[in-house]
């Protein structure tokens, strides 16, 4: 069988056909052809978001994932308008439950606990259950003593879940900080966008902080400091590059590299 | 409560000019108060005010919003908008309030962290969240204390903590309402139905279980408030010191442990 005959046994043909289109420069591929290629596209070299599954695949060694808490659905817990209707539409659009990918895996041969968020799901927003389920991963690798590698992207704290959506950021500050007392590594990788109360927490608590080149990344939004200040923002403000520069970022590492450089650190911090 | 206000009225007291702000709170229930300056890195920032004296002969750490009276004044404090520089110096002073094993008390009132060019080269997300990571670990009692507008990441970067208490008419909220409606509807002239929709009053965290104790306000002069959150205070500070260590920080891992636990269906 060649390729085009394996995925089609597995109804994936037309999906790998699916053609996508560069944000950047509106190169039309394939979607096989980012994929590919990293999710990067080929004309112009632009960095496209990745799903959890892409990540995964990019990331964590084959078929060693084993995903946690992945049947966790989010309610309507302060009866926000709109937002039931806003779930079922993410669900349906990006065939996630929520906006994180937990689980164990290994990355060039070190076992891990890993965390990764979609911006598929609403923006990759913080919800109670986005934050339940990387405090769980926190808590289990605590337990194990497993080092956590976790990918953020997201617009930060979920407004529809009110001072919910606010408290998960001290309750996931907690599971990191007792993960860290007990001398486990967390690896935290920014990829864009990160940004809001994601950033204000557990992306910027890792023991080494990674970032996706040209990654936006920061806590108050462009717009909202552009009107407020009047000012007009500096070039690559609130990029990977500026938060190197600024000495926020240990790492800004490209998609290709990224696996062994993380591998590398698991296995120069292994006890 | 006596009265039962709509949510935007509660937002619009807690934002009033009249409304007494953190400074104030320190200057009339912490005795001998002698301020702290500077984060040791960079700067010290006006917006937030921070230092030692006694509740009631109590050692105590106190740590403030305060946006200030006058125009000068509230140039000077940024009005109220903490710099990372500010998030920084608390955090340095709950470490020294820890080494002599004293409470913190902190005054949240703040319409949120400073959305300037600045705060941003300067790392605010990541001073908001090395305070809320340090904070779980911090062994003396923190007593957080919502005065005015909680808002968002900069006021939570105060509220780790082992009691919260808020204010009848203060607010604590993800976003401000007028930022809500301008996102979610596009129109920011919605803010009342989104400070609805946020559920952001005294009363609604209280349902919630996320805060332990509202002071009343109706019918009160400030001074009233303050000697009612005085003895408030006060109580919980005595409760928190009885407790080891242990105890302690296990209690405040789980005051936000259980905040939206979640079933898993599997």
């Amino acid at each position: 069988m060649n390729v085009k005959e394996v995925l089609g046994n597995l109804g994936l043909l037309e999906y790998f056909a699916e053609k996508r289109t560069c944000k950047k420069c509106g190169a039309e591929e394939n979607y096989s052809v980012f994929k590919n290629n990293n999710m990067i596209c080929p004309s112009c070299g632009a960095y496209m978001r990745m799903t959890a599954d892409e990540r995964i695949d990019l990331i964590v060694d084959k078929d060693t994932f084993i995903e946690t808490n992945a049947s966790m659905e989010s309610k309507n817990i302060i009866a926000f308008p709109e937002y039931t209707a806003k779930l079922k539409k993410a669900k349906k659009d990006s065939s996630l439950k929520e906006a994180v990918v937990c689980g164990t895996g290994t990355i060039g041969g070190q076992k891990c606990a890993i965390f990764v968020m979609d911006s598929s799901f609403m923006m990759g927003s913080m919800g109670t259950v986005v934050g339940e389920k990387i405090t769980r991963l926190f808590e289990m690798a605590t337990e194990n003593n497993l080092p956590v590698v976790g990918f953020t992207t997201s617009g930060g704290a979920r407004m529809q879940e009110g001072i919910y959506s606010l408290m998960q950021m001290a309750k996931v500050s907690g599971a990191v900080h007792r993960h860290s007392e007990a001398g486990n590594l967390y690896i935290a990788v920014l990829t864009d966008p990160t940004t809001g109360g994601i950033t204000a927490s557990f992306a910027m608590q890792g023991d080494i902080t990674i970032a996706e080149p040209k990654a936006l990344i920061g806590f108050a939004g462009q717009r909202v400091i552009e009107q407020t200040t009047g000012e007009k923002l500096p070039k690559g403000f609130q990029r990977a590059e500026f938060l190197l520069e600024h000495g926020f970022v240990d790492i800004i590492e490209e998609r290709g590299r990224l696996k062994y450089t993380i591998a590398r650190l698991l296995e120069l911090h292994s006890r | 409560m006596a009265v039962l206000k709509p949510s935007y009225e509660r937002v619009k007291a807690a934002r009033s000019n009249d409304r007494p702000m953190g400074g104030y709170y320190i200057k009339h229930m912490i005795d001998d108060f002698i301020e702290l300056h500077g984060d040791r890195r960079f700067g010290d920032d006006g917006a937030i005010v921070a230092g030692v004296g006694y509740l009631d002969g109590i050692p105590v750490t106190a740590i403030a919003m305060e946006r200030g009276d006058s125009i000068e004044e509230r140039m000077r404090r940024n009005f109220g908008c903490p710099s990372p520089e500010g998030y920084r110096k608390a955090l340095r002073l709950m470490k020294e309030a820890e080494k002599f094993h004293r409470p913190i008390i902190c005054f949240i009132g703040s319409s949120g962290a400073n959305p300037g060019i600045e705060a941003e080269e300067r790392g605010q997300g990541e001073a908001i969240a090395e305070n809320l990571v340090e904070m779980m670990g911090i062994k003396s009692p923190i007593i957080s204390v919502v005065v005015g507008e909680g808002g968002s990441g900069g006021a939570l970067a105060l509220g780790v903590c082992d009691t919260a208490i808020m204010l009848e008419n203060s607010v604590y909220s993800v976003i401000s309402p007028e930022g809500c409606a301008s996102i979610l509807w596009k129109d920011s002239a919605k803010a009342p139905e989104a400070a609805d929709a946020l559920k952001l009053t005294a009363d609604d965290l209280y349902k919630f279980g996320i805060v332990e104790y509202v002071i009343e306000e109706e019918n009160r002069t400030s001074e009233e408030i303050c000697s009612a959150l005085k003895r408030c205070v006060k109580d919980e500070i005595i409760a928190k010191k009885a407790l080891s260590v242990d105890e302690l920080l296990d209690g405040r891992y789980n005051k936000f442990r259980k905040i939206g636990n979640c079933e898993d269906n599997q």
